[in-house]
């Protein structure tokens, strides 16, 4: 079991041709993930990567019916590119895309509650069930199959947990990179519930930072509704008051979304906090 | 993206969002023209700077000649002001806004933000305006009001009603005031506004609504189709390394310490921080060198962090995610090379081949300390500080 994708994904790549599309369409295929095929308007009709090309997400469904989709579309495009996958009955769609306009995330988030899709993402490094599937940039070899589900709002953090969990051999589940934007397609909460509900999860590994309150969200699901241990590290403890830093999610502010405030939240609540971003594999291996 | 008030008010008159009769000035030499073009025998002046606290800082002034106005601007144009939002060295006056003077009956306030939590554009409005809203609401919760709304949405006549009933309006300013949300919303969407603040709104001595102050913050993600607003950037107003770290298209916030440090991710060097101020040091700034850590950026990147005096050593965090290891050391050191590094650079590698890359590095003659693990890294980033 896993969460999310698995051996029977059949993947759709919208910007399939583009350099990004391409790369790591190259490394998701050599990792295993069957990809049937991408999307790049304008060049419908062609092959990529052994891969048919089609001009929009409905002749890719009827063709070949994927039952995900990737983006890595340009910003300015992603709206569009969301909404065309949601509205083609894509049920689950990874968007890595980075700078999408919040107004635009609005308009997406509402579309895709209606359709009753998951997205994940956007501003994310995706989804991996280990020796299954990859959906995303994540290097794929620093990963093993096992039971420890991880969500993180960061990338490169995301890969320290993965890192960690590998080294002391318990390996992941699945790892979802929910990104680091104000309004996320799936929050915390979303992910937490299908790694509760996953039987081969044993624990699951939450990396938040600051800036808004989906970790005090987060913490009070735990406490009601996940009987799995949870760790937790929050990055962002010595970052000043209303500086973004770096991710359009990260800032402090009003005095709100303090990494201090989130960590006594979770803690109130029962979840385990690694107070150092060296200490996560450690600390997941004290409450397993 | 921050926009000065003036900038606000300009977006405030297109859509017919009530202002005072105001002038901005660059030069005092225009100082006299702008207070008998607006008339009146008062003037409001007021800095123009990307923070809150003018006021109580000197930076906003009563006048009632002219030749105070005058006297005002030649105090500040090209002075800065320090204001407690700022920091010590405080913000670069290069304008003055200057304004008839309003008789305020009472002070009330308006926002309008993205709310992560309901996914909605919400206004907030409270009672009581002209002080700091968080005060508000952690000691008056009944005085602010809360409203999500939706562009073009049948209700939001209904909801303003709302707003103004919290905000204490009568019928005739309840009147005005269905439309100026109607207009605020219409300006937030079609420019990408990412926060919109009002403190205060007032009520003035004919019972009318109007703005007396503006803030505006624009989602720089939108920049790209918002080419009036993009054109409004004063670069002045922003920390010269970070503004040129901005335009490199990297991620640099600069810190009090003095351990610089360049990681890739945004998440990582925030976790990088925190590691280094564990073990009992102090970084001098984050700085996200993006995914790809190339020689180019990786050079971009020192030159930024170097250009702070403070700085008495460099911690390199990469975890090397699709990009090798062993390319990175080997843009790390063309970059060292290039940028002639006197201070030591503590380099911790992971990922794809980072033994080859340590390796790389360990070879390479020049002073690089090599560290693969994170937390010896810092404690070593740390004693060289020192």
């Amino acid at each position: 079991m896993s969460i999310l994708v698995n051996k029977d994904t059949r993947l759709l790549v919208q910007g399939f041709t583009g350099s990004q599309g391409t790369l790591h369409s190259e490394q998701s295929i050599s990792y295993g993930t069957n990809i049937v095929g991408g999307v790049t308007p304008g060049k419908g009709g062609n092959t990529h990567l052994d891969r048919p090309v089609f001009n929009t997400v409905e002749e890719a469904v009827k063709e070949v019916e994927p039952n995900a989709s990737l983006i890595f579309v340009p910003a300015k495009f992603c709206k569009n590119s969301i909404i065309e996958a949601a509205e083609a009955n894509i049920k689950l769609i990874v968007c890595i895309t980075e700078g999408i306009p919040t107004l635009d995330m609005l308009e997406v988030k509402k579309t895709v509650d209606k359709l009753g899709v998951r997205l994940i993402g956007p501003n994310c490094p995706g989804v991996i069930t280990p020796g299954e599937a990859k959906l995303g940039i994540m290097p794929g070899d620093i990963h093993l199959a096992g039971s420890i589900g991880i969500i993180s709002r960061s990338g490169t953090l995301t890969y320290e947990a993965v890192k960690q969990t590998t080294d002391i051999g318990l390996g992941q589940s699945s790892c979802v990179g929910i990104g680091g934007d104000p309004i996320p397609g799936s929050s915390f909460v979303d992910i937490l519930k299908l790694f509760e509900d996953d039987k081969k999860t044993e624990a699951i590994v939450m990396v938040g930072e600051i800036g808004g309150n989906a970790e005090e969200t987060a913490a009070e699901y735990i406490r009601d509704n996940i009987s799995k241990p949870v760790v937790s590290y929050i990055a962002g403890q010595t970052a000043p008051v209303g500086k973004r830093m770096g991710h359009a999610g990260a800032i402090i502010a009003g005095g709100k979304g303090t990494a201090k405030d989130k960590i006594e939240k979770l803690k109130k609540c029962g979840v385990h906090i690694a107070d150092n971003l060296v200490s996560i594999g450690e600390k997941v291996s004290e409450v397993l | 993206m921050n926009l000065h008030e003036y900038q606000g008010k300009q977006l405030f008159a297109e859509y017919n969002i009530p202002i005072s009769k105001g002038k901005v000035i660059f030069s005092p030499d225009e100082v006299i023209d702008a207070c008998n073009e607006i008339g009146g025998t008062k003037w409001v002046v007021k800095t123009q700077v990307h923070a809150g606290g003018r006021g109580k800082s000197g930076g906003v002034e009563l006048v009632d000649s002219p030749e105070k106005a005058l006297e005002f601007s030649k105090k500040w144009i090209a002075k800065r002001l320090v204001t407690y939002q700022t920091d010590s060295k405080g913000q670069l006056v290069n304008s003055i806004l200057i304004e008839e003077c309003t008789e305020i009956k009472s002070e009330l306030y308006l926002s309008a933000v993205v709310d992560r939590e309901s996914q909605k554009i919400v206004f907030i409005g409270s009672s009581e305006g002209g002080v700091n809203i968080e005060d508000v609401a952690k000691n008056y919760p009944d005085k602010i009001i809360y409203q999500a709304v939706e562009f073009k949405d049948k209700n939001l006549a209904d909801q303003s009603i709302d707003i103004a009933n919290v905000l204490k309006l009568n019928d005739d300013q309840t009147k005005q005031f269905i439309p100026m949300i109607e207009n605020l919303l219409r300006l937030f969407v079609e420019n990408d506004l990412s926060l919109l603040e009002i403190n205060p709104l007032v009520i003035d001595d004919n019972g009318d609504l109007l703005c007396l102050d503006a803030k505006i913050n624009i989602d720089s993600n939108a920049l790209f189709r918002q080419p009036k607003i993009n054109d409004m950037y004063d670069e002045t107003q922003e920390d010269p390394q970070e503004a040129e770290a901005a335009y490199n298209d990297l991620s640099y916030v600069s810190l009090d310490g003095n351990i610089g440090c360049m990681v890739n991710g945004a998440g990582l060097a925030m976790g990088t921080m925190d590691t280094i101020k564990y073990f009992g040091g102090n970084p001098a700034n984050f700085l996200d060198v993006g995914g790809t850590a190339t020689q180019e950026r990786v050079t971009k990147a020192f030159k930024i962090i170097l250009r702070d005096p403070e700085v008495k050593v460099v911690l390199v965090n990469i975890f090397g995610g699709i990009v090798r290891c062993d390319l990175i050391a080997e843009g790390v050191i063309a970059a060292i090379k290039d940028v002639d590094i006197k201070i030591p650079v503590v380099v911790r590698l992971e990922g794809n081949n980072a033994e080859l890359g340590a390796e790389i590095l360990l070879n390479s003659n020049i002073r690089i300390i090599s560290i693969n693990d994170l937390a010896e890294a810092a404690k070593k980033s740390v004693e060289l500080a020192k």
